[in-house]
């Protein structure tokens, strides 16, 4: 009989200690590209065209061509970067996309600097030494559940931050949605909610949830959370990495602040 | 490369061949249909599998305004198909012996088959309450029915688990998929097929590899494109890049379900490094971003790669023989879930789950693609069939697997990473690949624009989620969560 006690001392602990300090285990990340009006190049489109969830825009209006880019519908695939001829859009390694409003994901040019409206005042003295999440799948494609399911190993040892997933939904704070709500999983989704307990969150995770992304409308798919349950923290990201997902749950906790402000992270920050 | 041998088939031959063929010891490995000519003609296409490695048949059929004689009496492995067919191109086969719908659950109301040319389909689903299908055999009020889901506990996707059983002994069980379906096939239709890759990472997301590859090489079937060398072998760095860090998840997660909690935290631990391997390579944990039409995208970063292989492989080896030696682990592996080699192939069951009852069946092998065969590729197989022998062949898999990327960084050629890949407009290719989980087909057609008008996804989880129910009837609930993990299904995949 091997002894599985001994084998796990001997390996050691394996949890980093980040966001105190520490390694986010996210090096190499490719994730929301940057993106630079100044060089945009009059006439072109090729972004748009190569952008298939329709986070990149161009409209024609009075005043010349204006290109618009929702980091709500961003799945981080690099097309853009790709195609572009003039480096408006480069690669970054940002992935700290979590925001309280929906519209903190939208490019302007003028971001503004403070962090949205505060949740509810309250969140932090009630939640903010132990948060019980349920997680509904409303039809992902199953890489934000293999995201999700690493929070629990070793390595982001999510209690460790008095974060756990609860079976019931009676004794959840947080209903943490992935997938762009299939019409089959509406009901289901939505009863989930309404077992839930007062004071209760809302967090979409994945580009799907926030937008539909890719793979969202058609004849068997709603565009996301908005319409169907009123959200607290969008997190776009295909899938949004395990890092990212304990910044969002920290940020809903008023333990992080938010990063992303008109549609990019503020100047002087890392993005981790 | 083989190609695959398109032939025209009447209607009225269509039984008759598939006889034949079934009792040659073909396999009929998926059927779909799509519209050529308008919503009144369809055709239906069936790919069969010969002899291992002989190259694919594919069978057309043109029923005109007649309805298909369904073959599931003869290949029941079929039934699913067809049912699919039905639903969502409203093509009728006659003499269905489970005439339900598939894809559409209890409740949907859809405004016309959805895979229709040109049309707008809308679904939507009444709130009403599921309803079970009735049991046969004598009434018994001792009979305990159990509906589990949609939502289920801990980070799981979503369906319903239906149990029909008597204190402990499951007498039937029924799961309620495509909860998830999200008519990923018609997502594809009139989009750039460069734009397709991005699309098919995205149907199941811990198969994005195996997806995306199977797209592009249907795409190059069609284009005639020759994919240049360095891009061969690095598709199959990333594809063995996927089956490992699968397997690992795999392997913590049986652990979790037999309640061994260092060997889940380890498996777990394994499969987070596996994932920041796959991030340092190609800058995506689920190692998207990189397959495309004619190639890859771009250079992944091999730096280092063949040492952190290194390290993950003596880490593994020690792990695999820990599962191996411990006797509570293994007690509740061996004998459960046992799945015989006949049933096996005759309800379609793909990859590790096949190799596992004794079919020595791997697509890298039989329909060769990539760069596999000028690797030194091993198949693993086992004979038993249970949980257990499921778990061997995952580890002889990660071990295999990672030799093969050590040879296969060692002797990587130099050049050019893609190729211009235009399929023509009207053109056709069937691609596919050996995901984790097996077998995996995409079907893709060209319309005139230069656009994709139909692409048709067969996932190895569609085909395992139909065998799987076999090995739960006439078990016990206590091994029910140990049998399933041992299958390493995916739900996403299935209901696409």
């Amino acid at each position: 009989m091997p002894l599985w006690t001994l084998y796990g001392l001997r390996q050691g602990k394996a949890s980093t200690r980040w966001p105190a300090s520490g390694n986010d285990g996210q090096s190499g990340t490719l994730g929301m590209p940057h993106f630079d009006p100044a060089k945009c190049q009059e006439g072109c489109r090729l972004c748009a065209d190569a952008c298939l969830p329709g986070a990149i825009t161009v409209t024609d209006a009075a005043h010349g061509v204006r290109v618009a880019v929702d980091y709500g519908r961003c799945v981080a695939c690099q097309m853009c970067v790709e195609v572009c001829p003039t480096d408006a859009f480069t690669a970054s390694g940002d992935w700290a996309f979590g925001a309280r409003r929906r519209e903190d994901l939208v490019w302007i040019h003028a971001a503004a600097s403070n962090d949205g409206e505060s949740l509810k005042g309250q969140i932090h003295r009630v939640f903010g030494r132990s948060l019980h999440v349920r997680h509904v799948d409303a039809g992902s494609c199953n890489g934000c559940e293999s995201e999700l399911q690493a929070l629990n190993n070793p390595f982001y040892n999510l209690h460790r931050l008095g974060v756990f997933f609860t079976a019931s939904p009676r004794f959840a704070d947080l209903l943490l949605v992935t997938g762009p709500v299939t019409h089959a999983l509406r009901g289901p989704l939505l009863e989930t909610y309404e077992a839930m307990p007062d004071p209760k969150f809302v967090m979409a995770v994945g580009t799907c949830a926030v937008s539909g992304g890719t793979n969202g409308g058609g004849y068997a798919c709603g565009n996301g959370l908005d319409g169907v349950l009123p959200v607290d923290v969008y997190l776009p990201g295909c899938p949004p990495n395990p890092a990212a997902i304990i910044h969002a749950l920290l940020m809903l906790l008023e333990r992080a602040p938010q990063r992303v402000h008109g549609g990019r992270i503020g100047a002087g920050d890392d993005g981790a | 490369m083989t190609v695959p041998i398109l032939e025209t088939v009447a209607r009225a031959d269509l039984m008759l061949r598939c006889r034949s063929a079934v009792d040659a010891g073909a396999r009929m490995q998926m059927a779909y249909a799509w519209f050529p000519d308008g919503p009144r003609n369809p055709e239906v296409r069936y790919v069969v599998h010969g002899g291992t490695r002989e190259p694919l048949h594919v069978w057309r059929c043109r029923p005109g305004p007649q309805t298909m004689p369904s073959l599931a009496a003869v290949t029941p492995l079929l039934s699913w198909y067809e049912r699919e067919i039905t639903d969502l191109c409203g093509l009728q086969f006659e003499d269905q012996p489970q005439p339900d719908p598939l894809v559409l659950l209890p409740g949907a109301t859809l405004s016309t088959p959805p895979l229709l040319p040109g049309v707008n389909a809308t679904l939507s689903y009444a709130p009403a309450p599921s309803t079970l299908p009735e049991m046969g055999g004598a009434t018994r009020d001792d009979v305990q029915s159990l509906p589990f889901g949609p939502v289920r506990a801990d980070v799981l996707e979503s369906a319903q688990f239906n149990f029909y059983y008597i204190g402990e002994a499951i007498l039937h069980y029924h799961p309620q998929l495509f909860f998830k379906h999200r008519g990923m096939e018609k997502r594809f239709e009139g989009i750039t097929p460069e734009l397709g890759a991005v699309l098919a990472e995205r149907v199941s997301g811990v198969g994005s590899v195996a997806h995306a590859l199977a797209y592009c090489r249907a795409l190059e079937a069609a284009a005639g494109c020759d994919v240049p060398p360095r891009a061969q072998w690095l598709r199959v760095l990333l594809a063995e890049l996927e089956r490992v860090y699968n397997h690992l998840h795999y392997l913590g997660h049986l652990c979790h379900t037999t309640t061994l909690k260092v060997g889940e935290a380890e498996g777990k631990y394994l499969e987070e490094l596996a994932k920041q391997i796959n991030c340092r390579a190609v800058g995506s944990r689920l190692l998207r971003g990189l397959v495309s039409p004619g190639g890859l995208r771009r250079e992944p970063q091999l730096t280092g790669l063949a040492e952190e292989l290194d390290k993950l492989r003596g880490e593994f080896a020690r792990y695999a023989v820990m599962l191996e030696a411990s006797t509570t682990h293994l007690d509740r592996l061996i004998t459960t879930g046992v799945l015989s080699r006949k049933l096996a192939f005759d309800q379609g069951a793909t990859g590790p789950i096949e190799r596992a009852s004794g079919l020595d069946r791997d697509l890298r092998r039989d329909q060769p693609y990539a760069a596999y065969p000028e690797l030194p590729l091993k198949v693993a197989v086992r004979e038993v069939g249970d949980a257990h022998a499921r778990q061997q062949l995952r580890i002889a898999e990660v071990e295999n697997s990672i030799e093969l990327m050590q040879e296969l960084l060692a002797r990587l050629p130099g050049g050019t990473l893609s190729a211009q890949c235009l399929p023509p407009s009207g053109s056709e290719g069937l691609g596919w690949s050996e995901s984790p989980r097996g077998s995996l087909y995409y079907a893709v057609h060209i319309n005139d624009a230069g656009r994709l008008a139909r692409v048709k996804i067969k996932s190895p989880s569609f085909s395992n989620w139909r065998v799987f129910p076999f090995t739960v009837h006439d078990s016990n609930m206590m091994d029910y969560a140990i049998n399933e993990a041992s299958f390493g299904l995916t739900i996403a995949g299935c209901d696409r």
